[in-house]
């Protein structure tokens, strides 16, 4: 698309949504929300604050022509679902009366309140919400740069060409072969995303290449969700398919040599999953909201406005997570719906009030059943975070098929809830 | 620099009492759209009852039985221990407001 008609779309789209939110073509808008990522974050806030007030507007700039799921992707790897079945359009947020812009966003001016785009231009904006995920710190495991050319080495952490190559990489793996996925320490995307993964592939294993081996390198000292329904799920469905290792952490990687080397020892194998280090996405480190460790960016829990750039809200995986808060699609998708009600609040000229929110992740660990981790997180003013409802929250008694047909529905449910 | 491509909006001044919605219910319960979908209306083909629209008596209770371990659950008995009888006051207003 040329310059002239991208600025002539943008222009249009504008003055369509101001006609038809404010349901009066002499009302000026109350603002406008540029919104970075349509993730579960990103996308949620969008929806949400068209919905709450349709007289603000909203822009919505995104990179991928369609939202495609982390969650459930781990059933792609083991072919129980489908890239199509995880994938969501973005004509939902449309629907709302979201602009959704496919570019990308390169550079944050929170003085001038403008981002500027890729592909040329700079968007201004009253609120600027950033909910950029993660990206990966490749550098801290030796050789991760120079073998992902080869194409040897996959993360597949974000769901997307490398949750399809790995799959494919499943397939072609030899019987008798060894898989090795290596979990970075925590904080990382998905506390029971690995663990659920491991369990995944070792049931594709067990019903079509029984012979092969599942090989969990763990950074971390032991199962950092759920340990004791992962463990007694791997005891009993997968036997000695599945090996855990804990206190196994990924210092380098030989693609030639198909090998993860760890402190002390080399490890090889014939399918490498290795998933490196996180931080916040690129564009939070551009902007300066990054606030601790290098990695993850601090917010005020009643807003999420960024402790250090005023005017900036930050979602989901890339904010420095609060007390008992995993990194995760509900929350992300909670972090909006805080930060929402806040940006309606502040653009109609009144005062936020803090907003209780919840997290639920489901796990499958076979084919049918799943496993559960919930709690219920609020504002604490001596604290000054959310913190976890005292007696609430906890996990699933024991996996099973109720929780299984649980986790479908939560999928779809938070897929239509963040995007439809 | 490149042009500045969309309009320039400016912040109108805030109109008195045009928002008189119940933003305190509306907000609590946002975060049971995760599963119960938005507004308390789940897809189709969910196995959880559409809260939109139905008694609030009904949800008072309803809550208050999973949160006392009356009721049995899955989840609910869990999530439930996170809220005081005044939020699920307001909880259950909100969603027996809502158009189902």
């Amino acid at each position: 698309m040329t310059e002239f008609k991208r600025r002539d779309f943008l222009k249009l789209a504008a003055a369509g949504a101001t006609l038809s939110a404010a349901g009066c073509a002499t009302m000026a808008p109350k603002g406008r929300v540029v919104v970075i990522g349509g993730g579960f974050g990103g996308a949620t806030a969008a929806k949400y604050i068209r919905m709450w007030d349709p007289a603000i507007e909203v822009v919505l700039v995104e990179r991928d022509g369609a939202f495609v799921s982390c969650p459930i992707s781990n059933l792609v790897l083991a072919g129980y679902s489908t890239m199509q079945e995880i994938t969501t359009g973005y004509d939902g947020l449309r629907r709302h009366g979201v602009q959704v812009v496919r570019d990308e966003a390169t550079a944050i001016d929170a003085a001038k309140k403008t981002v500027k785009l890729a592909r040329g231009g700079d968007l201004t904006y009253d609120r600027l919400v950033v909910s950029p995920g993660i990206d990966f710190t490749f550098a801290e495991v030796a050789g991760y740069e120079a073998a992902m050319g080869t194409g040897r080495v996959l993360h597949a952490w974000k769901a997307g060409p490398q949750t399809v190559d790995l799959r494919k990489q499943l397939e072609q793996m030899k019987d008798g072969g060894v898989y090795i996925l290596s979990i970075p320490v925590a904080p990382y995307r998905c506390p029971p995303g690995p663990y659920e993964r491991a369990s995944m592939v070792a049931a594709y294993f067990k019903q079509a290449k029984p012979r092969s081996k599942v090989l969990v390198l763990d950074a971390n000292p032991d199962v950092t969700s759920k340990p004791g329904l992962f463990k007694a799920a791997w005891k009993d469905l997968y036997g000695s398919t599945l090996e855990y290792r804990g206190n196994a952490k990924a210092v380098g990687i030989d693609a030639k040599t198909m090998t993860v080397k760890l402190e002390v020892e080399d490890v090889k194998g014939d399918v490498l999953n290795v998933v490196p280090p996180h931080a916040a996405g690129e564009i939070a480190r551009k902007a300066g909201l990054i606030t601790t460790n290098n990695r993850w960016c601090d917010v005020d829990w009643r807003t999420m406005e960024s402790k250090v750039v005023k005017g900036v809200h930050v979602l989901g995986d890339a904010t420095l997570s609060g007390p008992g808060m995993p990194k995760s699609g509900s929350m992300a998708n909670n972090h909006a719906k805080i930060a929402a009600a806040a940006i309606v609040e502040m653009l109609n000229g009144r005062s936020p009030a803090p907003v209780k929110i919840i997290n639920t992740c489901y796990s499958f660990v076979s084919q049918k059943e799943a496993i559960r981790v919930s709690s219920v997180h609020e504002w604490d003013a001596t604290q000054g975070t959310l913190i976890a409802v005292k007696g609430s929250g906890g996990v699933s008694a024991a996996r099973s098929e109720a929780e299984g047909t649980f986790a479908w529905h939560w999928a779809k449910t938070i897929w239509a809830d963040s995007l439809a | 620099m490149r042009t500045v491509f969309v309009f320039a909006t400016a912040l109108a001044v805030a109109p008195i009492a045009a928002f008189a919605q119940d933003a305190g219910g509306r907000n609590l319960a946002a975060a049971c759209a995760i599963c119960h979908g938005t507004s308390g209306a789940p897809g189709q083909g969910s196995p959880l009852v559409p809260l939109a629209g139905l008694p609030k008596d009904h949800i008072t209770t309803q809550m208050k039985a999973f949160r006392d371990g009356k009721r049995p659950a899955t989840v609910m008995h869990q999530i439930a221990k996170g809220y005081s009888d005044e939020q699920i006051d307001q909880l259950a207003s909100w969603f027996a407001s809502q158009k189902r």
